[in-house]
């Protein structure tokens, strides 16, 4: 078998993110995914996984890998992707998070919708609690939660100034079990180790987080592997036998 | 002043670094982004926060702060505590909130 090379982008907000534009619903994604040319994508909003079933239906009728998860708030105030393979996973895991988010009501009128739409962009549901809060869980529970269910935890955009492990405490734990860093778009992967040699060890995505449809794909990863599934994107992301990413923007 | 005095002052209870309690504290910086405590916080400071991760500690011994307090009675990761007996920077906690606590330590250093 040959390694193949597949444009991922996974970091992206849908409807259901307050901070996600009213235009980010199943179809629109799906079909700015394809025009991009991506073959995976991932959909990850602020502490909820709700809007991921539907377009992930989607993607598969066109032929695009849709990786389930959320990006998680830390009790820390840590943004972390975390990735699921199966519907089980994924309902555990929000049942995780329904446990451990706090009950503040969204108020709409300052954070945006919050909303859960069906394929054909029909509002289904609406969630009662502002998802931008932090869950109180800290970050070692959250990743041996992730991973207790069989799940991937990658701390995102950790380079940020804001939002990020590295801003919220100080440095990377370098016990950190994570399975990979994100960066984002202002940082290329060079210039990040050259600053903090100390991380190497890591693999790294770089995506666009895009919570409008214009910039999805704008940043993007390459996955050098096998074939498109969740497990052969898990093992890309351990570089087992000459897989490997490549960082574009 | 010395950490004790504090302690004793603000009636504040010593989780952990004991042995750090002689220590003198040379001013103050509050902040809960441990990035920016890296980044601004003076040797002999007295450091108040409500972030309890094992960082936390970490941080304090890099830039030889002279204790942490935690407010609102958190309580520190058990890492945390470890790494404070064994650098001897003293972990106190108060039940008063940052605002509270603050004003009574800009007092007693500022008098």
């Amino acid at each position: 078998m040959e390694l193949k090379s597949y444009k991922a982008d996974l970091h992206m907000h849908t409807v259901l993110s307050p901070c996600g534009d009213l235009e980010m619903g199943p179809q629109n994604i799906i079909s700015r995914a394809k025009e991009e040319g991506l073959d995976m994508i991932a959909i990850s909003d602020h502490n909820c996984t709700r809007q991921v079933k539907v377009i992930q239906k989607l993607g598969r009728e066109n032929g695009i890998l849709v990786i389930g998860g959320a990006e998680v708030t830390s009790q820390e105030e840590a943004h972390c992707l975390c990735f699921f393979e199966t519907d089980e996973q994924l309902d555990t895991f929000q049942q995780f998070l329904t446990e451990h988010l706090p009950h503040i009501p969204n108020d709409e009128e300052r954070f945006g919708y919050q909303l859960v739409v069906n394929e054909n962009e029909e509002i289904e549901d609406e969630e009662p609690y502002l998802l931008i809060n932090a869950i109180d869980v800290d970050i070692e529970g959250l990743y041996d939660k992730v991973h207790e269910i069989g799940g991937l935890f990658i701390p995102a955009h950790v380079n940020k100034p804001s939002t990020s492990l590295m801003s919220q405490l100080g440095f990377i734990p370098p016990d950190l079990k994570a399975d990979a860093l994100e960066i984002s778009k202002h940082v290329t992967k060079e210039a990040f180790l050259k600053k903090f040699a100390y991380l190497k060890r890591f693999s790294f995505i770089q995506s666009s987080d895009a919570h409008f449809t214009h910039l999805i794909g704008e940043t993007y990863s390459i996955f050098h592997m096998y074939d498109l599934t969740f497990d052969e994107f898990r093992r890309t992301l351990r570089g087992e036998d000459g897989r490997f990413i490549e960082l574009k923007q | 002043m010395k950490v004790k005095e504090l302690v004793e002052k603000l009636n504040l209870t010593v989780i952990s670094g004991e042995k750090g309690l002689d220590r003198e504290i040379d001013g103050c910086y509050v902040s809960d982004l441990l990035s920016d405590v890296m980044g601004n916080a003076d040797m002999g400071n007295v450091w108040v926060t409500l972030q309890t991760h094992k960082n936390v500690m970490a941080i304090a011994s890099l830039k030889e702060l002279s204790c942490v307090v935690f407010v609102k009675n958190l309580n520190p990761a058990e890492e945390t505590i470890e790494q404070s007996n064994e650098e001897d920077i003293p972990l106190l906690s108060t039940s008063m909130q940052t605002y509270e606590v603050v004003g009574k330590i800009y007092q007693l250093l500022n008098s």
